[in-house]
Order: structure tokens, then C-alpha cells, then sequence
């Protein structure tokens, strides 16, 4: 079966290593910080210029001069840095945050990567998504494998106006996890219950299949 | 008091010299952190034909978006917009012009005008709809964009506390922006909660020294929160 939401931030926190600084994009990434396991220190990085973000306020400490980089209000951990929007994305830019989990619309066997702009579309803007592709090595993409539809987003080429290029070389779909090298996907872990024909019929790009492709493991 | 005094005392004074079609930077991240009266003040003073440089454009009804309600604004330069009905309306009929730019580069843009550097290269939007007619060249292998810096002709910056001398430091993330555009501005404009006394603030911990700025002016704030977010009371 497909994995839901939470399996995939669960499967996406099992790349977390302790010490890690990691940025989660909004969304589904955002859910990861919820499965960061407890012997485990990582602090999250929110752009608009907060090092060690925590969780959601209460109504007594509540504080509009407080927020994360999708305008909720949150508070900060104990040993957290604030600083200006050059500051923040001289981190990102310059490769200082360890992971960076963004969604995406498309993603093609070259590492492109698509997340912004559909045309025709009203088109609200990039964000510092354009900041954080190019900027870090060490990028999760978690998306649908297909469209609603059944189109794959797993492509040869992106037909959808770019977000980064050469970028990505991990994706977490919900059927799957897989690499990209050298031109191709690569399926290393299927979701519980997802048949490798599954995969293979929802991926557009040049999809490698190793010899064994084991499940993945939830606790 | 003259010297290095820049308290004004109206928000009148604080905005004096702003005319139509010039180019005013603004802080604030979503609605944390924007001047919120300075902008208010533009739209009383009905100034036109703005290009206004900010990572958002406010809402309807708070922040940038009220200066829509007579369109006083003809370009916005951001990353991110439309969170506001009347934006897209503008925008789709053509009364407004919006140059989308990535919000890391937006920083830099501005960093870079304060601090006289007229453009930098990022790796930032390579092989994207942004780096259409723009300058490449290539650095230890890889592609970068060249970004030409921004600089207005009036900066508006939220601060939290300021002394006479125009020192501000910010409060919690409502900085973000704000002490970039404080650098870029030819006239630089800072309300503030508190004005405090010269000596008070610890020079260690001051954000944005005084010699960037022009005017600070006291003011009152509603603080609107765009996603009002709690945790869940057991």
C-alpha cells in the first residue's frame, strides 16, 4: 500500500543523523520534525532567520514576532539563533545545513527539479526553494510517485518550468525511495505491499531495478 | 538637538521626500515584522507609481496590501506573493508588474546594495525561469547567475527598540529583512516600540548601527498574525 503522510516524514526522519542542522520545507517535510528519534539532537532551520525552531506556542506564550518560515507562530528551543534573511540563506547557500526536505511537483533522472511554477496557472512565487537546491548537498524530495491522474512525476525530463537543475539525488515518493545516478532512477526501497511492476508502470524516466529491492522498515 | 539625533516626531516627517515612482525597500517576512504605520503613512501621503521591494506583499487590508486598495503600487520585487485577492486581480489585469526573485537572493540583493557591491554570483535559480537574459560564468566547475544588488530611494524598517542615534535592534524573527534594507536605502526610516536612551543599548548586541539610518519615529502596533498556530491543550 501507498504510504500516508506520516510514513513518509517517518521514513524521511530514518535519514537523520544526531548532530544533524536540517531544513524542512512546508508541507509533508514539515511532519518530520514529529519522528525525530528521542536519543537523537537535530536542530531545524526555518529561513526567514531562526536556527533551532521548537514546537507550536500555547495561547499564553503566543507571539506574533515569532514565527517560521510558513508564518505560523512557533517558539525557539533552548540554545537557538535568530538572525537576519542574508544571514539565514548565507547558511543555506553556503551548504552549512546538513539535510534540506522539500516537495516537489516534478522530478527528472538528471537531479532537476520542479516545485514552483505551473503555467497558466497563477504563480505566487519561489520562495527560498530556488536558495535551497542550489544551495545544499544533501537533499530529500518527498512527492506522489503520480498524478491523481496517473501521470508519473518521475520523468526523463521535467516539463515543468525548473526549481534547481542537477539537484536532486534522492526522492521518497509514496511507493518508493529511490536515487538518482547517472541518468537514471534508481528503486532501492519499495513501500510495504508495492509491487516492483507497480513502480516500473508509474515511472516515466529510466528507472534501474537492482536485483533485490527490500521493503521498508517502520518501527 | 541636531548632530546625530534622528528621532522625528511625526510620521509626516518620517515619510518627507517620498515621491511618486521612486523605489522604497520594506522589511518584514510574511507580517512579522513590517512597518506597519510607515506603510500606512504611504497610503495616506496617496504617493503613485511605487516599485516597492519586499518579500511579501502584505494581505488584504494590513501590511503592502492596503497600498493596492488605490494602487498606488505599480511593481513589486519578491519571492513570494498573493496571498491577497486584490494582488492577484491587479496582476492578472495587468495594473501591476511583479518580478519574482529567489528570496535568498533577495537578501543578498539588498546586502549587497548597502554595502556597495553592484552584483554578486549565486548558483541560485541556474537553469530556471530566473536566470533568463542574465549574465553566467562559471566558478571551480560549476554555473553562477550574476544578481545585480537593489537600492531604494527610501527604506522602511520595523525595529523594536532605537536610540537617538538611530541604533536598533530587532525583536525575535521579526529582524528578517529588516536590517538589509536598513543598509539600502538612500533615506532610511525605522519606527520603533521604544525609543530608549543613548548608552542603553549594549553596543555588542546592536543590530543595525546608527549610520544607516536617517529617521526613527515612534509608533504603536497592531502585530496582525497571518497563521496564528498553537500546539494542541491536553
Amino acid at each position: 500500500m501507498a504510504l500516508s503522510r506520516e510514513q513518509i516524514a517517518q521514513r524521511v526522519a530514518q535519514e537523520l543523523q544526531d548532530g544533524f542542522y536540517v531544513n524542512l520545507g512546508i508541507g509533508i517535510p514539515t511532519l518530520v520534525a514529529n519522528y525525530v528519534p528521542d536519543n537523537m539532537e537535530v536542530m531545524l532551520q526555518s529561513e526567514n532567520g531562526l536556527l533551532g525552531m521548537g514546537e507550536f506556542p500555547t495561547e499564553e506564550t503566543i507571539d506574533a514576532d515569532m514565527i517560521n518560515a510558513g508564518k505560523q507562530t512557533v517558539t525557539a528551543i533552548k540554545g537557538a539563533s535568530i538572525f537576519s534573511s542574508a544571514e539565514s540563506f548565507a547558511m543555506i547557500r553556503g551548504g552549512h545545513v546538513d539535510l534540506t526536505v522539500l516537495g516537489a511537483f516534478e522530478v527528472d533522472v538528471n537531479g532537476n527539479i520542479a516545485s514552483w511554477m505551473i503555467p497558466n496557472k497563477l504563480v505566487k512565487g519561489m520562495g527560498g526553494a530556488m536558495d535551497l537546491v542550489a544551495g545544499a548537498d544533501n537533499i530529500i524530495v518527498t512527492m506522489t510517485h503520480a498524478s491523481k491522474t496517473g501521470e508519473s512525476k518521475l520523468l526523463s525530463n521535467c516539463s515543468l518550468p525548473l526549481t534547481g537543475k542537477g539537484c536532486i539525488k534522492k526522492v521518497l515518493t509514496d511507493l518508493a525511495w529511490l536515487e538518482i545516478e547517472e541518468g537514471a532512477f534508481i528503486l532501492r526501497e519499495r513501500a510495504p505491499g508495492v509491487s516492483v511492476e507497480e513502480i516500473i508502470e508509474k515511472t516515466q524516466g529510466k528507472l534501474i531495478v537492482p536485483d533485490h529491492v527490500p521493503e521498508m522498515v517502520f518501527a | 538637538m541636531a548632530g546625530f539625533d534622528k528621532v522625528v516626531a511625526s510620521y509626516t516627517e518620517a515619510m518627507k521626500g517620498l515621491e511618486d515612482g521612486m523605489t522604497v525597500l520594506a522589511g518584514g517576512f510574511g507580517l512579522c515584522g513590517i512597518p506597519e504605520n510607515l506603510i500606512a503613512e504611504i497610503k495616506k501621503k496617496g504617493t503613485k507609481g511605487l516599485t516597492v521591494v519586499s518579500n511579501n506583499c502584505g494581505i488584504d487590508g494590513f501590511g503592502l496590501g492596503i497600498l493596492l486598495e488605490d494602487k498606488q503600487i505599480k511593481k513589486m520585487v519578491s519571492s513570494y506573493v498573493g496571498e491577497n485577492a486584490l494582488f492577484e486581480k491587479q496582476l492578472l489585469n495587468g495594473e501591476l508588474e511583479v518580478e519574482l526573485t529567489p528570496q535568498g537572493t533577495l537578501a543578498e540583493k539588498m546586502r549587497a546594495g548597502g554595502a556597495g557591491i553592484p552584483a554578486f554570483y549565486t548558483a541560485t535559480g541556474v537553469g530556471t525561469p530566473v536566470a533568463e537574459g542574465k549574465e553566467t560564468k562559471i566558478f571551480n566547475g560549476r554555473e553562477y547567475l550574476m544578481e545585480e544588488a537593489i537600492i531604494g530611494d527610501f527604506s522602511i524598517v520595523k525595529g523594536w527598540k532605537a536610540d537617538r542615534y538611530g541604533n536598533v535592534v530587532y525583536r525575535h524573527t521579526a529582524q528578517n529583512f529588516n536590517p538589509l534594507v536598513a543598509t539600502a536605502g538612500k533615506i532610511t526610516v525605522v519606527e520603533v516600540e521604544e525609543i530608549v536612551e543613548v548608552g542603553e543599548l549594549d553596543p555588542t548586541q546592536i543590530h543595525t548601527p546608527g549610520i544607516y539610518v536617517d529617521r526613527v519615529v515612534l509608533g504603536t502596533f497592531e502585530k496582525r498574525i497571518e497563521q496564528r498556530t498553537v500546539k494542541p491543550t491536553k
